[in-house]
């Protein structure tokens, strides 16, 4: 088998390996993104769970008009946003850190979603809510996902300067203007879309994988926060690529495949990045002068 | 009070020359006031010490200047251009060390009331961020990332970030609190600096022999206004024992203060 036939042959030759790698692309721009600054603020984990918190919307949109594009991503974008913004609420206002406060939200979320799925006596595509469908985005998805990559980068940019300072010095952005409430809550509804359209593609429960995945990977080899969101993207674009292609051969599911690539690139970088393992037990090399 | 204190009545500045105003202010957490019923004008231009034991409210009155924290009684006054035209840097460091930026881009944030979310930092602008490195003595760790930098580093990097944002009225909570004595020197040479070009400065200073060196004004603090006035008629013996003696009481189950009379 040639290297043509191994990488490029299965994207030339069909259209649903061409439509997963568009998707992949997007979600690489749009996604990974907000994954680099979900890491930098420490949030991973809670991206985890707002991306649990989609579910009961997503169900509920299913349970009202089927398999529709329209209504699982209204719904989930619904059950997010207010999981996210509740919690918000009750973390700054009460004595419960947002931590607290979202795992509260996100466990009745899930549980309320769970129960929905349950209630509905139909035979809900369980696997496709939770693993996604990366080889069959039609294209209205196809669609949906690149329109919130899309909007991602222009809010992104938008709120690049907010953001980074109320990810590092949060006390100094209050000091000097209002816009830190619009940065938090900004960046959370970013968040949250980018979770319904990597819902689509990979399912609720590893829509974060290619959010945090090459983020942390790229927080490995990177000093500076552009070359940090650069190499995220690249490194999950890489991945969704490289995952495509294993799903291709191996003929295995899609989506599980892309986010073990993406935990493969992330053990390489773990052991080879200046940042990781490996570097701090190599002999040092010669200080510098001063 | 203390002899020192002069009452709001009898100052008798021309409108405009003071800088910030107390009228029997009470500030404090859940009820309990940490200052209690304190009315002072600190003249513009001044540079003040903020001293008193731990406890004393110093940096609850720069929070309450500062706006994070509301009065729960009395007022603040602050020139026209209020909250706009003061830096403040808070004691407890927040900031996250880790993040990858480089000291650069850390410091020129000091010009976000000029730049705004969306402004550039054009070549006048990049000079004026090199300048308040040099100032600070960070020349040439503009590319460096603040996670590489020592506490004491970080503190000028932090103080380079205070002349950008070129303030008329500048509040510092403990800025020498673990830090080496050069770099104490140097910034309290900036500190100085800024009084000679007629900024009005709060500074908590616990080092009374700092404060005596260095500070022409004092106020001095224990949950009340002990004593405001210049620093050789505050800190004295008997003032300073009476702070003492003061900040210990703190009574979980206080009453409610009575409402106090129309004097």
């Amino acid at each position: 088998m040639s290297l043509y036939d191994f990488i490029i042959a299965p994207f030339a030759d069909f259209g649903f390996m061409r439509r997963g790698l568009a998707g992949t692309l997007a979600l690489a721009l749009g996604a990974t993104p907000m994954g680099t600054f979900l890491l930098l603020r420490r949030m991973s984990l809670m991206g985890e769970a707002m991306s649990h918190a989609i579910l009961p919307g997503a169900a509920l949109g299913y349970l009202v008009s089927g398999l529709s594009l329209g209504a699982m991503t209204a719904g989930g974008l619904a059950a997010g946003l207010t999981v996210v913004f509740a919690a918000g609420l009750v973390a700054r206002t009460s004595n419960l850190k947002e931590d607290a406060s979202l795992a509260a939200f996100y466990l009745l979320s899930l549980a309320a979603g769970v129960m929905i799925v349950s209630l509905s006596g139909r035979n809900l595509d369980l696997l496709r809510v939770l693993f996604g469908s990366v080889l069959a985005l039609d294209d209205a998805s196809l669609l949906l996902i690149a329109a919130i990559a899309t909007l991602s980068l222009f809010g992104l940019a938008l709120l690049l300067r907010p953001l980074t300072l109320e990810c590092f010095d949060p006390a100094f952005l209050r000091a000097v203007s209002r816009t830190s409430p619009l940065a938090h809550y900004g960046f959370l509804l970013l968040t949250v879309l980018n979770l319904v359209s990597g819902f689509h593609a990979l399912g609720t429960l590893m829509a974060v994988g290619i959010m945090i995945l090459p983020a942390a990977s790229a927080r490995l080899w990177t000093r500076g926060l552009p070359a940090m969101l650069a190499l995220g993207s690249g490194l999950a674009f890489l991945g969704g690529a490289a995952g495509l292609l294993l799903s291709f051969h191996v003929d295995v599911p899609a989506g599980p495949a892309i986010i073990l690539v993406c935990g493969f690139i992330y053990f390489v970088s773990l052991a080879a990045a200046p940042g990781g393992l490996l570097a701090s037990r190599l002999p040092v090399h010669r200080h510098l002068s001063s | 009070m203390g002899a020192c204190l002069k009452p709001l009545s009898e100052t008798s500045l021309m409108p405009g020359t003071s800088a910030i105003r107390f009228e029997n202010l009470t500030i404090g957490y859940e009820r309990h006031p940490a200052i209690h019923h304190m009315s002072a004008e600190i003249p513009a231009g001044a540079l003040v010490a903020v001293a008193g034991p731990n406890g004393a409210g110093k940096s609850t009155l720069l929070k309450g200047i500062a706006g994070e924290l509301r009065p729960l009684d009395g007022h603040i006054h602050l020139p026209e251009h209020g909250r706009a035209g003061l830096a403040y840097m808070p004691q407890r460091n927040d900031l996250d060390s880790s993040f990858p930026i480089s000291v650069f881009d850390m410091a020129s944030m000091g010009l976000w009331r000029e730049i705004g979310a969306f402004g550039g930092i054009d070549r006048a602008r990049r000079r004026r961020v090199f300048d308040a490195l040099d100032a600070v003595g960070l020349t040439g760790f503009a590319s460096r990332t603040i996670g590489s930098l020592s506490g004491g580093q970080l503190q000028r990097a932090r103080f380079a970030r205070l002349i950008l944002q070129n303030a008329p009225l500048i509040l510092l909570d403990e800025p020498f609190a673990a830090i080496d004595a050069r770099t104490v020197d140097d910034l309290m040479r900036l500190i100085l600096r800024w009084h000679a070009e007629g900024r009005t400065t709060l500074v908590v200073v616990h080092d009374f022999g700092q404060v005596r060196r260095h500070f022409p004004t004092c106020l001095l603090l224990a949950r009340e206004l002990v004593a405001f006035g210049p620093t050789a008629d505050v800190m004295t013996e008997p003032l300073l024992a009476r702070a003492q003696r003061l900040s210990e009481a703190f009574d979980e189950h206080a009453d409610e203060c009575p409402v106090p009379g129309t004097a």
